[in-house]
C-alpha cells in the first residue's frame, strides 16, 4: 500500500473542498477534545470545586497546589500503586497469553485457523460491564466456580473481591482474560509474515525448535510485540470500569485505581482542579512508559 | 509418522482446552440466565439449568424497563456510528487525496492526539457541555464521539489507493468536487467504512464511563449505566444479572461474528503500519 498522500500542489478549486469536508470533523475534534485537554491543564491549577461548578467565578489560580497536594495524599498514593499492580502484572500475563495463545493458532500443523481465532478474540469486543458482571458471581466465595476449582484440587476458597490481599489480582485477571484475544490477533499476523524459508533453513542447519524461536521468532517479532505491549499498558493505566463495577474501589481502598480516583474527585466530590491534576498525572505516566518502552526496544535494536 | 500425528492431537487439545477456558465465562453466563432463581447458587455447581426458565428476561423488560435502555443504547449507539462515518470519511479522503498547504502537518498534528486518553478531557467537556446545556441529553453523548482521529486514519489508509486519474478524469468531465466525493469516492470505501462503522457501533455500545456522566436520568440510560445500577441493587439475583448481561453482550457479540473477517482486517490495518 502507498503511504504518501498524493503530491504537489492542487487547484484553489480542490483547497477549498478540502477545507470544507474537513470543517466538521474537525470542528468536533476541536471543541470537543482539544479545548477540554487544554482546559483540563487550566483546571488543574485551580480549585475549581462544586462552588465553582455553580459559578466558575468562584475558581482561583493555585499554581501546581493539587499536584503538590497529591504527593501528600495517601489515597493517591494507594491508587498509584494499584494501577502500577494492574499495569506491572496485567501486562506481562495478558502479553504472555497474546504470544502463547498466537504460537498455539500458527503452528504450522494447526487446523482451523480462524476458528480458534475468533473463539480468543470473542472477549475482546464483549461490554465490559457486562462481563465484570458475570465475573463478579464466578468469584463468589460459595459458589462461584473460581473456589469450586480450588476445592478440586484440594485448596481453601479465597475470598477474592473481599479479600484486599486477593482483589487486586482478581480484577487483573479479568481484564487478562477481557484483552488477550486483541494481542494474539496482532502477533498471529506476525507471525504469518515471518517468511517459511527462514525456519527451512534454520531446520537444515541443525536448529532445535526452541533455538528456531529465540534466534528467528522473537527478533522477527518484535515490532508487533512493542506494539502490544504499548496498547496494553496504555489501556491497564486507564483500568476503570472494571472495578467500579465489581468493588468500587474496595475493600479499603485495594483496588481503587487513578482512573476511578478521578472520576470520585471529580463527580462524586466536584474537586474539578484536583481531579484534573490526577488526570494529568495519569497522562504523564503513560507517555513517560510509552516512551521508555520503545526507548529500549530501539536499543535493544541498535 | 506417528509423532507427527500425536502432535497434531496434542496441539489441538492444548487449543481446544484454551478456548474453553476463555469462553467459558460467556456459556455459563447463557446458561444461568436460563436458570430458575437460585439455581446458580447452589452446591455442587449446577452447568446447565434443570428447567430452563425465560423468567429473568421477562423480569428485565417488564418489570425493570432494560427495554428502554436497550433502545438508548440502540438510537445512541446507531447515531455516533452514522455521523462519524460521514464525518470521518470526508476528512479521511480530504488527507489522501486533495492537496492543500499544511495538510501533512495537520495530519501528524492528528496523529500526535492518539497518545492523549480520553479521562484527560472528560471533566472539562463535562462542564462545556454543561454551558451548552447539553448533560443529560443523548446530543451530549454523541458529540463527544462525532468524529475520531482513528477512523481519519483508517479511511486515509484506504483512500490513498484511490487512483487520481479516476479523480481527474471527473474532474475533466466537469463534476463537482463533492460530486466526485459522494459518488465516486464513497461507494470506493465501502469496505473500510464498514469495518469502520462496525469498529465504531462497538466502542459506542460497550462505552460506559461518557453516558455514566453525561446521562444523569434513569429513563435515558445505555445498558451498560443501566446493568451496573441494577448489579448495585440487585446482587443476590445472580440468574437476573446474568440474562441481563446477555442482553447486553449478544448483540455486539453477534455483529462481530457476522463481520468478523472486516473487522479483524480493519484492527490489523490500524495496528501494523510499517
Amino acid at each position: 500500500m502507498s503511504t504518501a498522500a498524493r503530491p504537489g500542489p492542487g487547484s484553489r478549486q480542490e483547497a477549498r473542498t478540502a477545507w470544507l469536508l474537513l470543517a466538521p470533523a474537525l470542528t468536533a475534534i476541536t471543541v470537543f477534545f482539544a479545548v477540554p485537554v487544554a482546559g483540563g491543564l487550566a483546571l488543574s491549577f485551580t480549585d475549581f470545586d462544586l462552588y465553582a461548578v455553580a459559578d466558575p467565578r468562584n475558581a482561583r489560580f493555585v499554581g501546581t497546589a493539587n499536584y503538590t497536594d497529591l504527593t501528600r495524599d495517601p489515597l493517591f498514593w494507594r491508587a498509584l500503586r494499584n494501577t502500577l499492580l494492574v499495569v506491572l502484572v496485567g501486562g506481562p500475563l495478558t502479553i504472555a497469553l497474546a504470544l502463547g495463545g498466537a504460537l498455539l493458532v500458527s503452528a504450522p500443523l494447526t487446523r482451523l485457523r480462524g476458528l480458534w481465532r475468533t473463539l480468543f478474540f470473542a472477549p475482546v469486543v464483549t461490554t465490559l460491564v457486562a462481563v465484570a458482571v458475570v465475573w463478579r458471581y464466578l468469584y463468589h466465595p460459595r459458589f462461584g466456580l473460581f473456589n469450586q476449582a480450588l476445592a478440586l484440587v484440594g485448596l481453601p476458597p479465597i475470598d477474592w473481591l473481599g479479600d484486599p490481599r486477593f482483589a487486586m489480582l482478581a480484577i487483573v485477571l479479568l481484564a487478562a482474560w477481557r484483552s488477550f484475544g486483541y494481542g494474539l490477533v496482532i502477533l498471529v499476523a506476525g507471525l504469518q509474515a515471518i517468511p517459511a524459508t527462514l525456519y527451512e533453513a534454520a531446520a537444515l542447519d541443525g536448529a532445535s525448535a526452541w533455538q528456531q524461536f529465540r534466534r528467528i521468532t522473537l527478533p522477527m517479532l518484535r515490532p508487533p510485540l512493542l506494539f502490544v505491549a504499548i496498547i496494553t499498558t496504555v489501556g491497564y493505566f486507564q483500568v476503570f470500569a472494571e472495578p467500579y463495577v465489581m468493588t468500587r474501589g474496595g475493600p479499603a481502598n485495594a483496588t481503587l485505581t487513578i482512573a476511578l480516583l478521578m472520576y470520585q474527585q471529580g463527580f462524586r466530590w466536584w474537586n474539578m482542579g484536583r481531579a484534573s491534576a490526577v488526570a494529568f498525572v495519569l497522562f504523564g505516566l503513560i507517555l513517560a512508559v510509552s516512551a521508555l518502552q520503545t526507548w529500549i526496544e530501539r536499543r535493544r535494536a541498535a | 509418522m506417528r509423532a507427527q500425528r500425536l502432535r497434531i492431537v496434542l496441539l489441538h487439545a492444548a487449543l481446544g482446552a484454551a478456548a474453553v477456558a476463555t469462553i467459558a465465562p460467556l456459556l455459563w453466563m447463557v446458561s444461568a440466565s436460563f436458570m430458575p432463581a437460585g439455581e446458580a447458587s447452589q452446591f455442587p455447581p449446577r452447568l446447565l439449568p434443570s428447567r430452563p426458565t425465560l423468567h429473568h428476561y421477562a423480569a428485565l423488560f417488564e418489570r425493570l424497563h432494560l427495554g428502554r435502555a436497550f433502545g438508548n443504547s440502540l438510537l445512541l449507539s446507531s447515531a455516533i456510528t452514522l455521523i462519524s462515518i460521514l464525518c470521518n470519511s470526508m476528512a479521511g479522503y480530504a488527507f489522501a487525496k486533495l492537496r492543500f498547504s499544511g495538510r501533512d502537518r495537520l495530519f501528524a498534528l492528528l496523529l500526535v492526539t492518539l497518545l492523549v486518553p480520553a479521562q484527560v478531557g472528560v471533566l472539562p467537556l463535562y462542564l462545556e457541555l454543561r454551558a451548552m446545556g447539553l448533560v443529560n441529553s443523548y446530543l451530549g453523548v454523541i458529540v463527544a464521539g462525532i468524529a475520531t482521529v482513528f477512523g481519519i486514519f483508517l479511511v486515509r489508509q484506504f483512500a490513498l489507493a484511490i487512483p487520481d486519474e479516476l479523480l481527474d478524469a471527473a474532474r475533466v468531465d466537469g463534476a463537482s468536487e463533492w460530486r466526485i466525493y459522494w459518488t465516486i469516492v464513497l461507494p470506493l470505501l465501502r469496505p473500510i467504512l464498514v469495518t469502520l462503522g462496525v469498529f465504531t457501533f462497538l466502542a459506542a455500545w460497550n462505552d460506559f464511563m461518557w453516558p455514566l456522566i453525561v446521562l444523569t436520568d434513569e429513563s435515558k440510560h445505555t445498558l451498560p449505566v443501566a446493568l451496573a445500577n441494577l448489579a448495585g441493587e440487585h446482587v443476590q439475583d445472580s440468574e437476573l444479572m446474568m440474562a441481563g448481561a446477555v442482553v447486553t453482550v449478544l448483540p455486539v457479540l453477534v455483529l462481530f461474528l457476522a463481520v468478523q473477517r472486516q473487522y479483524l482486517e480493519g484492527l490489523l490495518m490500524g495496528s501494523v503500519k510499517e
